[in-house]
């Protein structure tokens, strides 16, 4: 019972990465073009579907909650601020869908909102993960470090590297859904902003040899982790490939690729720790009846309907944003 | 009163989630509507109805969208400000609130692309089943926050396990007597809050003198549901006056401004209660009435505060006042609903101006009901989180600072102003324009999951008349 909570909480995460991933990645990359042509078609790309992909977070959230407690309460409280600003970022990026087609003297604020929310919201992302990897200051199953308990070079390090992650699988993004203009520029931004993560990850491998991360011993006492960065490898190969080509479909599923890799190896080299290295997997999950309470319901029923209803969206959306929307 | 994160952290939740609540409520009451348009529609075929329909369908939009907007951060503000509470109940309230979301999303996110997108494509009945489908969802929703926080009133069906709360008896949790008078208590008034923003547009549109066959459409509907519900829901909230009077005595004993035990006990009508000196100033009473109200006789002994050491009372003042206003607001909603029908009925509603405009500024005092009704089950609870057990001061999240605690709430006090100001302009530029002009057409690229989309309206060419 508890593996399959773990399953269904990992999926979670890893399809609300994938998937605001892009969204928010757009949202970054919208605040670098003035151009409003080029605004209406990347909104447009992902406008039918962020709405569905933040569900996730939610999920998330209340899964960790019900399923793992001692987690929930642990994270949400050490990460107070900056659970705080992404949710504000979130809520002012999605508002901005609909209200800046509501003005012409105001669309600026909301332009700012949207570009701003999505990469805050991105930035604590990345950063709560760098602070995860680097290891919160727990004791006794509670959070000690204060109020900026997480704030390190390493997590803001982070922080930036998954702007950059996103903004990558953004752009792909708007290769598979755009033509024209927008496809120009995001095909010119992916080798660099690739190149920009690479180096990100170079200096993050160094920053963990030179700080003598925890984690890295995982590494040694688990070899077979190296499949992972050979699977995130392998994608980047055919990635330089097909952008070189120009096929519009293949880069957003090789970052994907990339994505699901990292997410594995952290997922792996944090196991059987949720928190490394304080509270285990075990520690922190409900007892029996709450689990099978939810598993009865929600677990077996809802959550594969909730994975099917995503897969079909995306198909009814499938192929070119072909119209900007409509509806201004 | 001193600034400390606790007082922070309670304010912050007390905002964020009033603000929350006025959506949910009100999507609650419309999508009932809906079906009820919807039936009314296929059974007569009136186009009428299909106009309200749609006009009401753009509305629930944008209403169900700033509800989800402003859930998703209750979602984590357990965690973030509530630590020992969600790490000691979370096995229970985690879980309960776990079924909101997937309940929420698996019936209201699906059936209501079907509402957007679908008229065309299914059948009539299966339309209708569709948007039976997102009122029977946003119901499930408003249920699991009833279980929870029913729990939270009158925590039944547990067992303690190192310190944390376990679910013993899921059935206990789930049937528990209390939840099941205040869900219809809650569902009640989100009916009586659609109803009567329905019946304000009606008025509204009658003395503007447009759109007057819809108008009249909404305007009765709304008052003849409203006359009978106000009546049942009057009834219910007697029940939950019981359930207080007989599991939490203490708020029962603060909302009937009551500091002293009496036999038989007097009715405090107004006043103003004053806890230092442990006496209501200007106080109307009128005696007896306090035992008929509690037990139903005549000379029943009634407990007051003073029977309580002060750390277990809750703030007097607010659930005093608060249930008075709420009170006030259900006796002027059912004096409005009955009068309205009355006239209805002899047909000299839509000439009564005075009627007209009494209806029309009636659309807040639901919400204002709600709210102050919320006001009074929540601070009569305290000082504690879950009652009896969990002290509010033991709830929150230990090492909280005021800086950290002040910061979130001065960002979210004003991103919500902010977004609300917004969304009133939007929401009142939709009543201007009336249910006119296109049916719903779902722009190619919007998605049943961003119910948003479908409140886009095209701004009328030209001007029709009434001027703001």
């Amino acid at each position: 019972m508890i593996l399959y909570w773990v399953f269904v909480l990992a999926a979670a995460t890893l399809l609300y990465v994938l998937l605001d991933g892009f969204d928010l990645g757009v949202g970054i990359l919208f605040g670098l073009t003035g151009d409003e042509a080029r605004r209406r078609a990347m909104l447009g790309a992902v406008a039918p579907v962020w709405d569905g992909n933040e569900t996730w977070l939610v999920v998330t959230g209340v899964v960790l909650w019900g399923a793992f407690p001692l987690v929930y309460a642990t994270l949400l409280s050490a990460f107070y601020l900056p659970i705080f600003a992404m949710l504000a970022g979130l809520i002012l990026r999605g508002v901005a869908f609909e209200f800046r087609y509501k003005t012409q003297r105001l669309r600026w604020m909301w332009d700012a909102g949207f570009a701003g929310g999505s990469l805050v919201a991105a930035f604590i992302q990345g950063m709560t993960v760098g602070a995860l990897v680097e290891g919160l200051p727990v004791a006794d199953g509670r959070y000690v470090g204060g109020t900026f308990g997480w704030l390190s070079p390493f997590a803001i390090l982070c922080g930036l590297g998954l702007c950059l992650g996103y903004m990558l699988l953004g752009a792909c993004w708007l290769v598979r859904k755009c033509d024209g203009d927008v496809r120009d520029d995001a095909y010119r931004l992916i080798p660099r902003l690739s190149i920009g993560l690479m180096l990100f990850l170079i200096v993050v491998f160094a920053y963990a040899l030179i700080d003598h991360l925890a984690i890295l011993r995982r590494w040694f006492e688990r070899p077979y982790l190296f499949v992972f960065p050979a699977i995130g490898v392998a994608a980047s190969i055919l990635l330089a490939k097909s952008v070189r080509r120009r096929r519009d479909t293949p880069p957003f599923y090789m970052v994907a690729t990339i994505f699901a890799a990292a997410f594995g190896t952290l997922a792996i080299s944090f196991w059987p720790y949720m928190i490394p290295f304080s509270i285990t997997v075990n520690q922190a999950a409900s007892g029996h009846a709450s689990l099978a309470f939810m598993f009865w319901g929600e677990g077996i029923f809802v959550f594969p309907l909730m994975l099917l209803y995503t897969a079909i969206s995306f198909r009814v959306f499938r192929g070119k944003a072909t119209s900007e929307p409509v509806h201004y | 009163m001193e600034l400390t994160a606790l007082l922070l952290s309670r304010l912050q939740f007390a905002f964020t989630i009033s603000f929350h609540i006025i959506f949910p409520s009100f999507s609650i009451g419309v999508a009932a509507w809906l079906i009820v348009l919807e039936a009314l529609y296929l059974a007569t075929g009136r186009p009428a109805y299909r106009q309200v329909f749609e006009f009401w369908l753009r509305i629930f939009g944008v209403i169900f969208g700033l509800g989800v907007v402003t859930g998703v951060v209750m979602a984590f503000e357990f965690g973030t400000n509530w630590s020992e509470l969600s790490r000691r109940t979370g096995e229970i309230q985690g879980v309960l609130i776990s079924y909101e979301t997937f309940t929420a999303f698996a019936l209201e996110a699906s059936f209501f692309g079907i509402l957007v997108f679908g008229r065309s494509r299914v059948r009539p009945w299966f339309y209708l089943f569709s948007t039976a489908m997102v009122s029977l969802g946003t119901s499930l929703s408003a249920f699991w926050i009833m279980a929870n926080n029913s729990w939270m009133q009158v925590p039944l069906g547990y067992a303690i396990e190192n310190g944390s709360y376990v679910p013993a008896d899921w059935a206990a949790i789930i049937f528990s007597p209390v939840l099941w008078v205040r869900f219809p208590h809650m569902l009640i008034a989100s009916y009586l809050t659609g109803a009567f923003c329905v019946a304000a547009t009606g008025a509204w549109y009658l003395l503007r003198e447009e759109f007057t066959a819809e108008g009249q459409i909404m305007l009765r509907m709304g008052l003849y549901l409203a006359t009978v519900l106000v009546p049942l829901q009057l009834f219910f909230g007697h029940l939950t006056g019981d359930y207080v009077h007989r599991y939490q005595p203490v708020k029962f004993a603060a909302i009937e401004g009551r500091w002293h035990d009496e036999q038989p006990a007097s009715e405090v009508l107004f006043g103003f209660p004053d806890a230092t000196s442990e006496t209501n100033h200007y106080a109307i009473s009128v005696p007896i009435l306090g035992s008929l109200i509690g037990s139903l006789s005549f000379d029943s002994k009634e407990v007051g505060l003073t029977d309580f050491p002060p750390r277990d009372r809750p703030p007097v003042l607010i659930p005093f006042l608060s249930f008075r206003i709420m009170v006030g607001c259900g006796l002027v909603l059912l004096a409005l609903a009955w009068v309205g029908s009355y006239l209805s009925l002899r047909r000299r509603l839509e000439c009564n101006r005075l009627l007209l405009w009494a209806t029309f500024f009636s659309f807040p005092l639901p919400f204002i009901a709600i709210l102050t009704g919320w006001f009074t089950a929540e601070v009569g609870r305290q000082p504690w989180t879950v009652y009896g057990v969990l002290r509010t001061s033991e709830a929150v999240t230990p090492f909280l600072t005021v800086c950290a605690a002040l910061v979130s709430l001065l960002l979210f006090c004003s991103l919500y102003f902010f977004l609300f100001a917004f969304g009133t302009y939007y929401v009142h530029r939709l009543l201007r324009v009336g249910p006119v002009g296109r049916l719903v057409r779902p722009p190619i690229d919007a998605l049943p999951i961003r119910p948003m989309s479908v409140s886009v309206v095209t701004p009328r060419p030209v001007n029709l008349g009434g001027q703001p």
